[in-house]
């Protein structure tokens, strides 16, 4: 096997790869906005997964682009991972894995120095998530023969479904939840009414009355007192 | 670790005189701090933080830089004095 | 550093005695220049400061915070500023800052003036109760005929939220947004109105800084205490339900402002954020934070209630509760969880035979480690948490009636004044 054809299937592993992985990101991310709990982990786990697996997705599509450069077999330029349809090959879709890349890049950069940035910037830029990973979905499936059929289809198109689910989820929340204004009154009538000692707890951010656990929730040491 | 040969003078020194403030708006209980650094910081019966608010101890600021940057919703910061 | 002001000796010793801030009648711009003289702009920022640190003048609207520095911050900050004379008066209690606006809108207008010239603002609001009131606009229309006014003051109603003359609530509605309280720091003083450093400042307050640029400090002090100087305005309930604003030198007794025992039960002083004393206990006591920070009271915005005996105090104080409760505005988890479940709790003691369940729960949120206390971006669950304590020590008898399935109140009528409704759409903050 030459080395220019080891590259090549190199880039095309890794960018699957890096799809499997982006998907995994972005449910994640929904997962941690959500105050949502992976079955059997601490809730640190959901935010550190998230941020981890972002990175390593990074490294992967970063392998990915590095490989496809290096690659003879066609000629694309290293400054077109990020510069948008500057390559002569395929430049359509390759343009479009450059957006995506540059969107990825936004996000990571602006992640590692958000104790020092905005927090409404920060929050756009990460949002666009939404639009990075469709774009990425279209450059795979475009610029790709192998993602055109067969397994490799059935994959792609299942973490299509993935994504779509859980952002249709995550709308769905928002819907259904008490607007600001109205959450105090909302627990009132709970509350008042009843006179339980209801563990519903009003959440103030975006999750709708949830059934959460009552207690102090002291995880491991107890606290030192000096 | 601390060196055993450390003076009382060179430990006050070292303190931190850094507290943990989180801003109770942008804060939504996702309760993640409460996990990272139980020494200083526990959860209400809501899901909400207690936060210490004594001086972060040096031997604790690393954890507590961590469970700054852990924070979903940056409403955790660490304050100087 | 006091700066003397000369003014007639007469003049001095006529305005030495109450009443310094209510005239008899409504007055317009020219009794007002006839009793009081022109604005004495100092010309040049700053200059007052000295005067208002003499003279001892804390804040009326509640916080009792010195005047002085609070101009000092704002005057040494550098680039545009604001100054907000607040007269939301968001206690429902409360009646001084109406009463003020409308007997004597151009002594508050005045300080707003002299406030603005010692700070070097550029930029002044009137935020109001009732907003644009027939005799502000009066006033303001005949001082601007007058040349009176170097800065342009812009009228602003208040929403009829509990919290909307909180001063971060407050700044947020004049930039547009709803009157909800933003977590400090930083201080309104350094970042304010469209992040210019912003002078909050009750509409009372500003009528005593007119008085003192006229008479100066000494004068100020004639009356009051020497810690807690001058007089101010209280809005006082007696037991017949009459509503009264008063204004007294600080210090006065408070026995010569309340009804005590027998028609009295008990008296709440510092409105809904203040503090039940029980009597006869408390009937010795006067009215400054010196005397009153002994009992866990402070004077507050000089709201007092004078509880008549027939009544519930759990029953009254459970009413309030709910209002307070209410008017949370919901961005803080401990506050939004906790005042409607006290509300509830005090509400089931307040009625017959209470779970015991029900008591060790309000202890756990109330108690000395309140869950809701200081967890908030504001005061209101911290003041709400003082009621409710000090409601639950002085009401403490009642309860164990209760517990029997007895009551004392032979009248349950509602006596302390709460608004009707609660906020429940975006629309109810601005």
């Amino acid at each position: 096997m030459s080395g220019t054809t080891a590259f090549w299937y190199a880039s095309r592993a890794t960018g699957i790869v890096a799809l499997l992985l982006l998907t995994a990101v972005l449910v994640l991310g929904i997962l941690v906005n959500r105050q949502g709990r992976l079955p059997g982990l601490p809730r640190f786990a959901v935010t550190s997964l998230h941020r981890n697996i972002s990175l390593l997705a990074v490294a992967f599509v970063a392998v990915h682009v590095l490989t496809a450069v290096l690659d003879t077999y066609v000629s694309i330029p290293l400054v077109s991972a990020v510069v948008p349809f500057d390559s002569g090959y395929e430049r359509l879709w390759l343009g479009l894995g450059a957006i995506s890349f540059d969107l990825m890049l936004a996000m990571i950069i602006t992640s590692l120095i958000r104790g020092r940035l905005n927090r409404i910037l920060w929050r756009a830029i990460h949002l666009l998530a939404y639009l990075c990973w469709p774009v990425a979905f279209a450059h795979s499936i475009g610029s790709s023969k192998d993602l055109q059929h067969g397994w490799l289809l059935y994959l792609a198109v299942g973490c299509a479904v993935v994504v779509v689910a859980a952002t249709g989820w995550r709308l769905a929340q928002v819907a259904r939840q008490v607007p600001r204004a109205a959450r105090v009154a909302a627990i009132f009538a709970k509350h008042s009414a009843t006179n339980s000692t209801a563990t519903d707890t009003q959440q103030t951010g975006n999750q709708q009355t949830g059934n959460q656990q009552t207690g102090n929730k002291r995880t491991g040491r107890p606290r030192e007192t000096v | 670790m601390t060196d055993t040969k450390e003076t009382k003078e060179t430990k006050a020194a070292k303190e931190t005189k850094e507290t943990l403030v989180v801003n109770p708006i942008d804060c939504t209980g996702h309760g993640v701090c409460a996990e990272l650094l139980p020494e200083l910081i526990s959860a209400d019966e809501w899901g909400y933080p207690i936060v210490d608010p004594r001086p972060v101890p040096p031997q604790l600021d690393r954890e507590a830089r961590r469970a700054v940057a852990a924070c979903p919703a940056l409403a955790l910061k660490l304050m100087r004095r | 550093m006091t700066t003397t002001v000369n003014e007639p000796a007469a003049r001095q010793t006529a305005a030495a005695a109450l009443p310094r801030l209510l005239p008899a009648a409504p007055e317009d711009l020219r009794a007002h220049l006839a009793r009081y003289g022109p604005t004495p702009y100092r010309g040049q920022t700053g200059l007052l400061i000295g005067d208002l640190e003499a003279s001892g003048l804390t804040g009326r609207g509640g916080a009792g915070f010195p005047v002085y520095r609070k101009l000092a911050i704002v005057a040494q900050a550098r680039g545009r500023k604001v100054v907000v004379a607040n007269g939301a008066e968001s206690e429902p209690a409360s009646r001084k800052d109406e009463v003020l606006l409308r007997a004597a809108p151009n002594l508050v207008l005045d300080g707003l003036q002299l406030a603005a010239e010692a700070t070097g603002a550029t930029e002044a609001h009137l935020y109001t109760h009732h907003g644009a009131t027939p005799e502000i606009l009066r006033a303001l229309a005949e001082r601007a005929a007058a040349g009176l006014d170097p800065v342009t003051v812009t009228i602003t109603q208040a929403p009829p939220r509990f919290l909307a003359g909180q001063e971060s609530a407050l700044v947020n509605r004049l930039g547009g947004g709803p009157a909800r309280p933003t977590f400090q720091p930083p201080r309104v003083t350094e970042h304010g109105l469209h992040g210019a450093p912003t002078l909050v400042q009750n509409v009372e307050t500003l009528a005593h800084i007119a008085l003192i640029a006229r008479y100066g400090p000494r004068w100020f002090r004639a009356v009051g205490t020497s810690a807690e100087p001058g007089s101010m305005l209280t809005t006082v309930y007696q037991p017949d339900g009459k509503c009264r604003v008063i204004e007294t030198e600080i210090g006065a007794p408070l026995n010569t402002l309340l009804t005590s025992a027998p028609q009295a039960q008990a008296w709440l002083v510092g409105g809904y954020h203040g503090t039940w004393l029980p009597l006869p206990q408390a009937a010795a006591l006067t009215l400054d934070n010196g005397t009153l920070r002994k009992y866990g009271a402070a004077v507050g915005a000089g709201v007092l209630a004078a509880l008549p005996s027939d009544r519930c105090g759990l029953a009254e104080a459970a009413r309030v509760v709910r209002y307070l409760a209410a008017e949370s505005a919901g961005q803080c988890g401990p506050c939004l969880n906790g005042l409607p479940r006290i509300a509830a709790a005090l509400a089931e003691l307040a009625g017959p035979r209470p779970r015991r369940q029900v008591r060790a729960d309000v202890e756990r949120w109330v108690g000395p480690q309140s869950l809701v206390e200081g967890r908030g971006a504001c005061h209101h669950p911290d003041g709400t948490v003082r009621f409710v304590r000090s409601a639950l020590t002085v009401f403490a008898p009642e309860l164990s009636r209760h517990e029997k399935g007895q009551c004392s109140a032979t009248n349950h009528r509602p006596f302390l004044p709460l608004p009707d409704g609660i906020p429940t759409s975006e629309d109810d903050w601005t």
